[in-house]
C-alpha cells in the first residue's frame, strides 16, 4: 500500500521531548564549549543538569543554617539560582553617571600622570603617526579627486584616523577583520599600498576587486581584511563565524569587526554579540561611536548611554574608550585582544569620535550639523595633533619629519591616482566570472548576449572597458 | 572506496515501490560531473531554422566527482535501507569524516538531534563545536556561518524551517551570494544551507512555504531539491563538497520515505535532472514532493493508454536546460507541476527557460500546474486543494494530448 508520509513535527516531536526530558541526558549548556572536540568514546551522560535548570525550589532549611533568614531566600529558575525581594524596584533605565571613558593623553597630547597603557615603541609610535598622516592625505586627495569627476565615489575617515591605526597595530597580521566601510586605516597599516587603494576606487583592471564594486569596498584576503560589504552590520555575523572558526582551529588569534554608532541599531548586532557570548568567541567587537549616522544624530540612535552599556545586557565585557587618543586605542585593543583569545570571549570597545568629513561625497553634513562643530573637532580635539605632542615630546618627531612625510605621500599619491586613472578596466568577461566558482551555461548564453549586443551597436558600450 | 558517481539514476520506482532499479543510461556516465552544456539558443532570427542546438562541454573536471565508465556496475546487490532523514543524516556524517572542516549549525541541531532528527547523533560524535546550536537568530547564524566559510570551515546551516530563513535573506543574498563575487574571487563561501520546506500536514500558512521561489533570483547561489532517500544522500555531499554555496530543499512529508540505497560512496550531480520515468507523450517536469504525486497520476495515465516522461528536475538554480531539452525535443509537450505559487516560482522560470529556448519543439503550450497564490490555509480540506493533486495531473495530461 501507499507509503505514509506522515509529518515528523507534530506528534513525533512531542515524543522526542518525552523522551529527552527522561534521561537521554546532556552536560550543561554553560561547560559544553570548553570542551570543544569530545573523543570518540560514550557521551557524557549527566541527565541532571539539563532538568535542574527548570525545576523550581527553596532551599531547605538544613543546607541553609540553623535558621532561615528571609533575607538568605532564593529561587530556582531556568537560569539559576536568584535572589528575590519583596520590594517592587525597576531598575532605573541608565545609571546616574555615565560611564567613563578610557584616555592616556589630554586635549593637548601630553601624557595623563599615573594613565596605564601599553608602552610602543619608536618604531610603532612613529609608524602609527605616519600611516595617520597617509590615511589623512590618502582620504583628502581622493575627496577632492571626486569632486573634481575623477572619482565616483568615496568616503573619509577624517577624524577617525587614531581608530584606524592604532588599533590596527595593537592587532596581528593573523587576526581578521571585519570592516563597515570607514576602516581603510586597518589596511594601510597592514601594507596595502596606495596604490592597491587607488586601484580599488577606479575598478581598474588591477584592483583585487575586479571592478566590481564601488569605491572604498576594499578586500584583501592576504592581508587578512574582508572585502567591505556595503549592508550595515552584516560583518558583525560574519566576525563572529569567523571566531568561532578559529576558536575550533584554536589559533592564537581573534576576529575583529567594526562598525559604528548606526550599526549598533541593526539587529545584526544585537544577534553577533549574544552569539558570541553564547559561543565564548575570541571576537573583537570594535564601535566607532562618531556621534552621526549620515544626518542621524546619536540622542536618534538609541536612548541608552551609548553603547558600551549594551555589552553587559549580553554577558560581555567591554569598555569605552577615547577614540581620538592613539595611544589608548592602542592599550584598549592590545589589552582587549588578549583577554579574547586568552579567555575565549568577547569584547565590546566603543571607541568615541567624531566624524569631521561628511558621511560620503553623496552628503554635505552642514545641512544638519553647524560648520563650527565640524571646525572645532577638526582642530581642538584632532587625533593627529595630540599623537604628534606626545611622539614629539620623546624626540622622536620632528616639523622636519613632518613636512617630509607629507610631500612624499602627496607626490606618491598623486602618483597612484595618475597610475590607476590610466589603467585599463577589467574586460568584460569578468561581469560573469567569480558569481560561481565555474561559469554555468545560463551565464556563458547570458555573456555572448552581450557580447552580441555590443557589436550591432557598438557607439552604445564604454569604449575604455576592453571586451 | 573510491566515490563513484552515480550519473542518472534511472528509477523505475512507482509510488509505492520500495526497492528501485537503478539503470546508468550510458551516454550519462561518459560526461564529466560538471560537464557545462551550453546551449545557444538562436537569437539572431534570420538564421533561425529549427535546431540551432550546439551542444559543448567544458574543459574542467572536477577532482571529487569523477565520472564513471559505463561497465561499472553500480548496484552489488546489497546496500540498505533507510529513512530520507536517516540518508541525509548519513551523507552529512560521512562528510563530516572525511573533512574535518565540515560542521553544522542551526537551532536545536545539537544534542535535541535537529527538529527532523537530521543531525541526530553528531554532536555526540563531533563535539558541541562542530555541531553547534544557536540562540535564535537566523541571520545572525547564517552571518556566522558565512564568515567562518570565509575562513576556511565548510558550515551546514540549518534552517529549522525554510521559512524562517526569510530572515536570513539578508545574508543570503547580500553575502553569500555575493561575496565570492565583490571580493573579486578572493573569498570563497562553500556554505550549504538547508532545511525542509514545502506544504506540510496543517503546519499553518507561515510553515508552509515554499521558499525556492523567493531565492532563485539570488545571483551565486545553487539551489537543489531532494526527494528520494538516494537523491537526499548524493546531494547532501555534493552540495557539501561543492565552492558555490548551495541551498538544499527538502520537504517535510518526504523525511520518513523509505528506500534501499547503495553501500559505496556516491554523489549526485548538483546541476542534473533526474529521469524518473521514461516515456513518448509527454515530458512532466516536477520535483520535491510533487513527483510523487506526479508518478501516482502516472499509473492511472498508462492504464489510460499514455507514456508520460517523467524528470525531476532536482536542480533549481541552474536548471539542466539539456536533460529538459532533450525530453521536450523528444515528446513536444511540456507539463510542470510544482508546489510553489503560481506567480514567480519555480514553474513560472521554468516555462520561460522552455518557451524561450525550445519553442520550435513545442506542439502545444506549456502548461504549469501550481498552487494558488494564498497562504496556506491551516484546514485540512483547504490545505488539500491549495496543492496539485494527481487527478488534476492526469486532466491536464488528457488535456494536453488531444
Amino acid at each position: 500500500m501507499a507509503q505514509h508520509l506522515k509529518s515528523s513535527s507534530s506528534k513525533s516531536a512531542f515524543v522526542n521531548i518525552l523522551k529527552h526530558n527522561f534521561g537521554i541526558g546532556s552536560q550543561s549548556h554553560a561547560a559544553r564549549h570548553l570542551r570543544p572536540n569530545l573523543p570518540n568514546g560514550p557521551p557524557r551522560q549527566n541527565p541532571i543538569s539539563r532538568l535542574c535548570n527548570t525545576m523550581a525550589e527553596k532551599l531547605s532549611v538544613s543546607s541553609i543554617g540553623l535558621h532561615v533568614d528571609s533575607n538568605n531566600q532564593v529561587l530556582d529558575f531556568p537560569g539559576g539560582k536568584v535572589a528575590f525581594t519583596h520590594e517592587i524596584q525597576f531598575i532605573s533605565e541608565s545609571s546616574k553617571e555615565r560611564v567613563p571613558c578610557y584616555r592616556v593623553l589630554d586635549d593637548n597630547g601630553q601624557q595623563i600622570p599615573n594613565s596605564h597603557f601599553v608602552q610602543v615603541s619608536e618604531e610603532v609610535a612613529v609608524k602609527i603617526y605616519s600611516d595617520m598622516v597617509t590615511l589623512q592625505i590618502m582620504d583628502n586627495i581622493f575627496y577632492e579627486a571626486q569632486r573634481q569627476g575623477r572619482l565616483s565615489f568615496y568616503a573619509t575617515t577624517i577624524g577617525e584616523e587614531a581608530i584606524n591605526i592604532a588599533s590596527a597595530a595593537a592587532l596581528t597580521p593573523q587576526d581578521v577583520i571585519f570592516p563597515q566601510y570607514r576602516e581603510p586605516g586597518v589596511l594601510l597599516w597592514r601594507g596595502f599600498t596606495l596604490q592597491e587603494f587607488a586601484n580599488q576606487c577606479f575598478g581598474n583592471k588591477s584592483d583585487y576587486g575586479k571592478g566590481r564594486q564601488m569605491p572604498v569596498h576594499y578586500g584583501s584576503n592576504k592581508l587578512n581584511y574582508f572585502t567591505v560589504s556595503a549592508t550595515i552590520a552584516t560583518q558583525l555575523p560574519n566576525a563572529v563565524g569567523a571566531a568561532y572558526s578559529l576558536k575550533m582551529d584554536r589559533k592564537d588569534a581573534c576576529a575583529v569587526t567594526f562598525f559604528g554608532d548606526g550599526g549598533s541599531s541593526e539587529g545584526d548586532f544585537h544577534a553577533a554579540m549574544n552569539f558570541a557570548a553564547v559561543m565564548e568567541a575570541p571576537v573583537l567587537f570594535i564601535c566607532r561611536n562618531n556621534g552621526w549616522a549620515i544626518s542621524t544624530p546619536t540622542s536618534d540612535q538609541f536612548r541608552s548611554d551609548g553603547v558600551v552599556v549594551k555589552g553587559r545586557a549580553y554577558g560581555i565585557r567591554s569598555i569605552r574608550v577615547d577614540g581620538n587618543d592613539a595611544l589608548a586605542m592602542y592599550s584598549a585593543v592590545h589589552a582587549a585582544r588578549e583577554m579574547a583569545i586568552r579567555e575565549q570571549r568577547p569584547i565590546l570597545i566603543e571607541a568615541l569620535t567624531y566624524r569631521v568629513g561628511h558621511h560620503s561625497t553623496s552628503d554635505d553634513s552642514t545641512r544638519y550639523r553647524s560648520a563650527d562643530e565640524i571646525e572645532w573637532w577638526n582642530k581642538a580635539r584632532n587625533p593627529l595633533s595630540r599623537f604628534r605632542t606626545w611622539i614629539e615630546s620623546y624626540g622622536w618627531w620632528s616639523d622636519e619629519a613632518e613636512s617630509d612625510l607629507r610631500s612624499r605621500i602627496k607626490k606618491e599619491m598623486l602618483e597612484a591616482l595618475r597610475v590607476a586613472e590610466k589603467s585599463e578596466k577589467p574586460n568584460l568577461e569578468n561581469m560573469f566570472s567569480d558569481v560561481y566558482d565555474v561559469p554555468p551555461s545560463n551565464l556563458r548564453e547570458q555573456e555572448l548576449m552581450v557580447r552580441q549586443t555590443i557589436k550591432s551597436h557598438p557607439q552604445d558600450y564604454p569604449s575604455d572597458v576592453p571586451l | 572506496m573510491s566515490a563513484t558517481i552515480h550519473g542518472a539514476a534511472t528509477a523505475l520506482s512507482t509510488f509505492n515501490s520500495v526497492d528501485s532499479k537503478k539503470l546508468i543510461s550510458p551516454c550519462r556516465t561518459n560526461l564529466p560531473a560538471r560537464s557545462k552544456r551550453c546551449i545557444v539558443a538562436g537569437s539572431d532570427a534570420s538564421k533561425r531554422s529549427g535546431s540551432r542546438l550546439r551542444v559543448g562541454h567544458s574543459q574542467k573536471l572536477i577532482p571529487n566527482a569523477v565520472a564513471t565508465k559505463a561497465d561499472t556496475s553500480v548496484t552489488t546487490g546489497t546496500g540498505h535501507e533507510l529513512l530520507l532523514f536517516e540518508a541525509l543524516q548519513e551523507g552529512l556524517e560521512e562528510e563530516m569524516d572525511r573533512d574535518p572542516h565540515v560542521c553544522v549549525m542551526g537551532e536545536d541541531v545539537g544534542h535535541y538531534g535537529g527538529s527532523y532528527k537530521v543531525t541526530k547523533g553528531l554532536a555526540d560524535k563531533f563535539g558541541d563545536l562542530r555541531v553547534l546550536d544557536t540562540p535564535i537568530c537566523e541571520n545572525a547564524f547564517t552571518g556566522m556561518g558565512i564568515g567562518a566559510a570565509m575562513t576556511g570551515l565548510r558550515p551546514v546551516i540549518e534552517g529549522m524551517n525554510m521559512g524562517f530563513l526569510l530572515l536570513a535573506f539578508n545574508q543570503i543574498s547580500n553575502n553569500c551570494g555575493m561575496l565570492h563575487y565583490t571580493s573579486g574571487g578572493q573569498f570563497t563561501i562553500p556554505v550549504v544551507i538547508r532545511g525542509p520546506g514545502g506544504v506540510g500536514r496543517q503546519l499553518g500558512a507561515e510553515h508552509s512555504q515554499r521558499l525556492e521561489s523567493y531565492f532563485q533570483s539570488i545571483p551565486g547561489i545553487q539551489m537543489v531539491a531532494c526527494s528520494t532517500p538516494y537523491n537526499a544522500k548524493g546531494l547532501m555531499k555534493a552540495a557539501i563538497r561543492s565552492e558555490n554555496p548551495v541551498i538544499l530543499f527538502e520537504h517535510v512529508l518526504l523525511y520518513n520515505l523509505k528506500e534501499s540505497i547503495p553501500d559505496e560512496e556516491y554523489i549526485c550531480n548538483l546541476e542534473e535532472a533526474e529521469m524518473v520515468r521514461p516515456g513518448e507523450h509527454i515530458t512532466i517536469l516536477t520535483y520535491s514532493r510533487m513527483r510523487y504525486h506526479v508518478m501516482q497520476a502516472a499509473k492511472t495515465l498508462v492504464n489510460k493508454g499514455y507514456d508520460p516522461e517523467v524528470i525531476d528536475i532536482r536542480s533549481l538554480k541552474p536548471f539542466d536546460l539539456y536533460t529538459i531539452g532533450n525530453s521536450v525535443k523528444k515528446t513536444h509537450r511540456v507539463l510542470i507541476v510544482e508546489e510553489c505559487m503560481r506567480t514567480g516560482g519555480i514553474g513560472a522560470s521554468l516555462t520561460a527557460a522552455i518557451n524561450e529556448n525550445f519553442n520550435d519543439y513545442l506542439d502545444a503550450p506549456v502548461m504549469c500546474l501550481s498552487s494558488q497564490d494564498v497562504p496556506t490555509p491551516y484546514a485540512g480540506t483547504l490545505e488539500e486543494w491549495t496543492v496539485v493533486q494527481p487527478a488534476q495531473i492526469v486532466t491536464a495530461v488528457e488535456q494536453l494530448c488531444q
